[in-house]
């Protein structure tokens, strides 16, 4: 019995608090909007019953989305910045993670905890810190400017540059950490052998090396791309008004044109959006799991 | 083990961009100028100007109270949760309740905070503290149920059954057995709600009602327009703060290693 209530808390918090929630937002997304309090339209009431409310649903919001252009680009073009970052935080990464896992033991602990560190650090400060490097009169143009290497001071703040650097400054650590996890148990023999039988260094690398720590990269890259798909405050601070991205659209369409059931569109789209690469991110979980045991 | 050429310069550059821009942060904190990019003297007048920046103490003074609060209801939940998952067997609903768990670990904070909002709205709670408090625990409560449940799974069972046998009662096996070999696990969930709820501005944003400003929100808004000495000021403080945190953290943590490794040795 008590075991039962055990559950039950914690169960029923998430019912409340995260299941409830999500289903107010899919009905919402199927509401019209309107000059009242709240600002939508059908408000569900028991009375009427659910058969007169779910006859007052419609797919215009969702129609509504496809014609206009701004959300189509805006989730488009937060693809494709959530996967070039997620490609060029694994191209930074790999070699951080890879010269960790060849460290003496005695160093690996610590550089780790230098690893996770920043994590512990408030995201805000660590995205507000590039705006300071990377505006116009900023550390980074003084720096350049003063070596002579550039005559007038480059724009990158407010430009999708800034917001690269920003995602890939931020989320480093997320591909770091699973690729190391799976180097640092590589076994070295494996390269030796590959090497005594005519592989070059490189080719050792890439036939070897890059393939045993396949699970790490695989997990590194979603554990990166997921949560920057709908990333609000990187965009926000860096890329300025040109850089489009699905979070910030949200964010506007609710607090600055209070739409919100529009609002309630675009985040029931994004989900339905994410389903695809968590789903393939959970596969790779268990398959490793299943590998390990 | 030798470091190759290449080796050493991946660490250097890696770990020069992850703690460069924090270190030109703190440096540039102490500038007397308001322009904040020209050096002209060192200066501590910025964190005077912000300790008597009552809006900025009012908003740390929120920011405290929600995440005490929310971090340790969610460590409370999110053990529970653990333990139900882990040591529950099978239940009804289950596969629910373990994806109400990692669902909010993927979702997008945008949406959780809509979410959550729309549901305050509809319930008609005034939104403030209570409410930002409410939301940081239900997303925060997910990560302490991971990282306690880990813990579950990797200790041995037959503890929790020896107590059973011997006459525990279910919750004085849980309180005498279960809870002191998963402390490490508790503590560093609360830690990490803590830090989470610190954090977050986008959820805080959402949840937050005209009487309740967090300290993320207030720094939002105030970087918005551009860099700022007392920014820089306060990011400084806050990352003192962390950096202390987690040294302690991890002293202590060795400490206790040494003390096991010494205790193993003598038996």
């Amino acid at each position: 019995m008590k075991r039962v209530v055990v559950a039950l808390i914690p169960y029923l918090w998430l019912l409340g608090l995260f299941l409830v929630p999500f289903a107010i937002v899919l009905k919402i997304s199927l509401s019209d909007v309107a000059m009242a309090r709240p600002p939508y339209l059908p408000q569900f009431s028991w009375n009427e019953g659910i058969g007169a409310f779910l006859s007052q649903l419609d797919f215009e919001n969702f129609t509504f989305l496809t014609t206009d252009d701004l959300y189509w680009k805006a989730y488009l073009s937060s693809l494709k910045i959530a996967a070039t970052s997620t490609l060029l935080t694994l191209l930074i990464g790999y070699p951080i993670a890879y010269a960790m896992a060849r460290t003496p033991e005695q160093w690996r602990a610590t550089l780790m905890m230098l690893v996770i560190l920043p994590f512990w650090t408030s995201f805000l400060i660590r995205v507000y810190s590039w705006m300071g490097i990377l505006s116009q009169e900023g550390y980074l143009n003084q720096l350049l400017l003063g070596l002579g290497v550039i005559s007038e001071p480059l724009i990158l703040l407010n430009t999708k540059i800034a917001v690269y650097i920003g995602i890939v400054y931020t989320y480093i650590p997320f591909m770091i950490l699973p690729i190391y996890a799976a180097l640092h148990r590589l076994d070295n023999s494996l390269i030796e052998a590959a090497e005594d039988l005519g592989c070059s260094r490189a080719k050792a690398f890439w036939l070897v090396t890059v393939p045993l720590s396949r699970n790490g990269i695989v997990a590194g890259c979603f554990l990166v791309f997921i949560p920057t798909l709908g990333e609000f405050v990187i965009p926000s601070l860096l890329g300025g008004s040109g850089t489009l991205m699905i979070g910030k659209v949200l964010w506007e369409e609710f607090f600055n044109n209070r739409d919100w059931p529009v609002a309630s569109a675009v985040a029931v789209v994004l989900v339905l959006i994410l389903i695809i690469p968590i789903v393939l991110f959970q596969q790779n979980q268990q398959k490793q799991q299943e590998a390990e045991s | 083990m030798r470091l190759s050429g290449f080796n050493i310069t991946s660490l250097t550059l890696g770990f020069a961009f992850l703690y460069l821009p924090m270190v030109i942060l703190v440096v540039y904190s102490f500038n007397e100028s308001r322009l904040v990019t020209v050096w002209t003297g060192f200066s501590t007048k910025w964190y005077g100007e912000l300790l008597n920046n009552q809006a900025f103490l009012d908003a740390a003074w929120v920011t405290f109270k929600v995440a005490v609060f929310s971090s340790t209801l969610a460590t409370v939940l999110g053990t529970l949760a653990a333990y139900a998952l882990v040591r529950g067997g099978r239940f009804l609903g289950r596969t629910l309740f373990s994806g109400m768990i990692y669902a909010p670990l993927v979702m997008p904070e945008v949406i959780t905070g809509l979410s959550l909002l729309l549901l305050f709205i509809g319930i008609g709670l005034e939104r403030g503290v209570l409410t930002i408090v409410l939301a940081h625990t239900t997303f925060s409560m997910c990560y302490v149920s991971v990282v306690v449940s880990s813990r579950l799974v990797a200790f041995d069972r037959s503890l929790e059954e020896a107590a059973l046998d011997l006459g525990c009662s279910p919750w004085g096996a849980f309180r005498l057995v279960t809870l002191p070999i998963i402390a490490p696990a508790v503590i560093s969930g609360w830690l990490l709600a803590f830090t989470l709820s610190l954090d977050d501005l986008v959820i805080a944003s959402f949840t937050t009602g005209p009487s309740a400003t967090t300290l993320p929100i207030k720094i939002f808004s105030a970087v918005r327009l551009g860099v700022s000495p007392e920014i820089n000021a306060l990011s400084t403080l806050m990352i003192a703060i962390v950096t202390l945190g987690v040294i302690v953290a991890s002293l202590l943590s060795k400490r206790n290693f040494v003390h096991q490794q010494q205790r193993n040795t003598v038996d």
